[in-house]
């Protein structure tokens, strides 16, 4: 290992996922390549939501195992490791604090550099790497997040998000309903498929910024009403994504930006990604996406990140090194992109 | 005869005549992404909106492009064209002088749609023209009828919005002046009722975590 080190020169950041559901350790190193990437996802039982204690409590019992895991499928011990990447927010309290403490230890231990990376931007910088999407309007789309963004002058600006739930917490919440475990936007999309028959939503579209709340309203109450469930999942797709697709084009007229990146988990869903191609094609704009594997929380979102941020010098000393839970990505300087 | 001036983000935008003087076409196309039924039904709705809101906003004492013709099947408008420079490229070019007397300008607009329990819906820097020094508004197709301080709110939460990631330079001075001239118009009572409302609407959305 030694050896290969010696030879093949480059920086290695070490990063920690724990925003939420997922735990996820990952090394990678400075010419992009992902040498490790170990994930432990918490998963309520159906019909409930995510519990923070109860994800925190797995952290914390995985979180050993994981993190040995990612030192040795990247064939590397901490000494090796560059720097250590966390992130530090927007996400649960209790579910960041389980990643920071045992980053902090770490970056104690071993004297390394602490970097705090936001995940927003973590979903957004691993989706550029892998993508080669240049200057892009990126739709990001999780179960934290619903924000159309761009770069422009040293941070990622908001063009439109959701005034109420993100599209992730909208196909979670309607899928608990009908007594789906969450996430559930696989299986609705499944569902979806089968089914052609558009039943009305609420299509709510304010400026820029979207509102799902009466989409998950009017669909449960079909769905109490004996409405057909995979017409109702058809058309709970048909009628969110068409909204952020509108919003999108909308910041892609706007800013004449020639790129688009679907980037967060609700990314792997391809009715989603069928209608941003659409839109990419009307604005003669590339069309990107994220590699499935990697669109959902994972480490190698933070490690890369740290990486970029500690190639710009950034980070932070321990006994400041707080978790932020609601931390907008548009608060972050962006140093290492111009 | 007809020449594309732009491809809005919904329309289409053509130059053309009507009557021997110059008009703009704005046609919303079908879009192919989209679920027929919810296609059509936006398009017709939004044509019919911005058709009728055009109207109501001059009567509330907001200049608006006149309109000339409606298809609500084609879902097109002919309106008047004006002839002028939008806000947006005002502000990028940094056309300094006025932007204060303008932005002032914006927010008793906006006042005087919102005193009419008119929402516009879409206030940004590229739906406001500027005719020597005069505004005009137009994109009236996302605009209702309400008289909730919520959706009053919303509408100056989005031009906020829109400053700040399109304008930052200027952002917070450009949205001040815009409070200003709103209260000009509505009373410093109801900026204060506004301000409250917009901090409660941006806590509330921003960061929506799983829970
Ligand atoms: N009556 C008009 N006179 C002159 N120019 C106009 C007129 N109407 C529209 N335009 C031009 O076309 C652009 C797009 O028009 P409009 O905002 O109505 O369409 P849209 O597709 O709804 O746009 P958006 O991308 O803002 O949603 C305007 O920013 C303006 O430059």
């Amino acid at each position: 290992m030694k050896n290969r080190l010696e030879i093949d020169k480059g920086i290695f950041c070490w990063g920690c996922e724990s925003t939420a559901h997922t735990f996820s350790c990952s090394i990678l190193k400075s010419d992009g390549r992902i040498l490790s990437d170990v994930k432990s996802i918490y998963t309520p039982p159906p019909g409930s939501g995510i519990h923070p204690r109860e994800a925190s409590r797995h952290h914390i019992e995985v979180a050993p195992k994981v993190v040995k895991q990612s030192l040795i499928q990247a064939g590397l011990n901490m000494k090796e490791v560059d720097a250590i990447a966390f992130s530090a927010g927007p996400g649960l309290g209790p579910c960041l604090r389980v990643g920071a403490t045992v980053s902090r230890a770490l970056a104690l231990y071993y004297d390394k550099p602490l970097v705090p990376v936001n995940h927003a931007i973590g979903h957004i910088e691993l989706a550029i790497m892998l993508t080669g999407a240049k200057d892009p309007v990126v739709l990001l789309v999780s179960g934290g997040h619903t924000i159309i963004t761009a770069f422009s002058r040293g941070r990622w600006r908001v063009f439109g998000e959701t005034l109420d739930l993100t599209v992730g917490q909208l196909l979670d919440q309607f899928g608990r309903e009908i007594g789906f475990s969450s996430p559930s936007g696989q299986r609705i999309e499944e569902l979806a498929k089968k089914s052609s028959k558009y039943i009305s939503l609420p299509y709510t579209v304010k400026g820029n910024d979207v509102s799902f709340s009466g989409i998950l309203t009017t669909a449960k109450k079909l769905f109490k009403e004996g409405k057909d469930l995979d017409s109702l999942c058809f058309s709970i797709q048909e009628t969110a994504f068409a909204m952020l697709a509108e919003v999108t084009e909308r910041a892609l007229a706007f800013t004449e930006k020639k790129e688009v990146l679907l980037a967060g988990g609700v990314a792997a869903n391809k009715r989603l990604q069928e209608m941003l191609m659409e839109v990419s094609k009307r604005h003669d704009a590339k069309f990107f996406v994220v590699p499935k594997e990697y669109s959902g929380d994972c480490g190698a979102q933070i490690a890369w990140t740290g990486l970029l941020a500690h190639s710009a010098n950034i980070s932070v000393d321990i006994e400041k090194s707080f978790v932020k839970q609601s931390w907008r990505l548009d608060k972050v300087d962006v140093k290492w992109r111009d | 005869m007809e020449r594309l001036i732009r491809k809005g983000a919904e329309a289409d935008i053509y130059l053309g005549e009507w009557f021997r003087k110059e008009a703009i076409l704005k046609i919303r196309k079908p879009k192919p992404y989209r679920q027929s039924e919810l296609d059509v039904e936006i398009r017709k709705k939004r044509t019919l909106h911005e058709a009728s809101f055009l109207m109501n906003a001059r009567k509330a004492g907001v200049s608006t492009p006149l309109v000339y013709f409606i298809d609500q099947n084609k879902a097109e408008i002919v309106m008047q064209y004006i002839k002028g420079v939008r806000l947006k490229e005002m502000i990028s070019d940094r056309k300094m002088d006025n932007i204060d007397a303008l932005c002032s300008e914006v927010g008793r607009c906006i006042a005087r749609l919102h005193k009419n329990n008119i929402i516009h819906g879409d206030l940004t820097t590229s739906n406001f023209l500027v005719v020597k020094n005069r505004l005009v508004f137009i994109d009236f197709g996302l605009a209702f009828f309400s008289q909730r301080l919520e959706d009053m709110a919303v509408d100056l939460h989005l031009m906020r919005g829109v400053l700040q990631s399109a304008h930052i330079e200027v952002a917070d001075e450009a949205f001040n002046k815009i409070l200003k001239g709103y209260a000009e118009i509505a009373g410093m009572n109801m900026i204060k009722d506004l301000v409250r409302k917009i901090k409660e609407i941006e806590r509330r959305g921003r960061y929506a975590r799983v829970e």
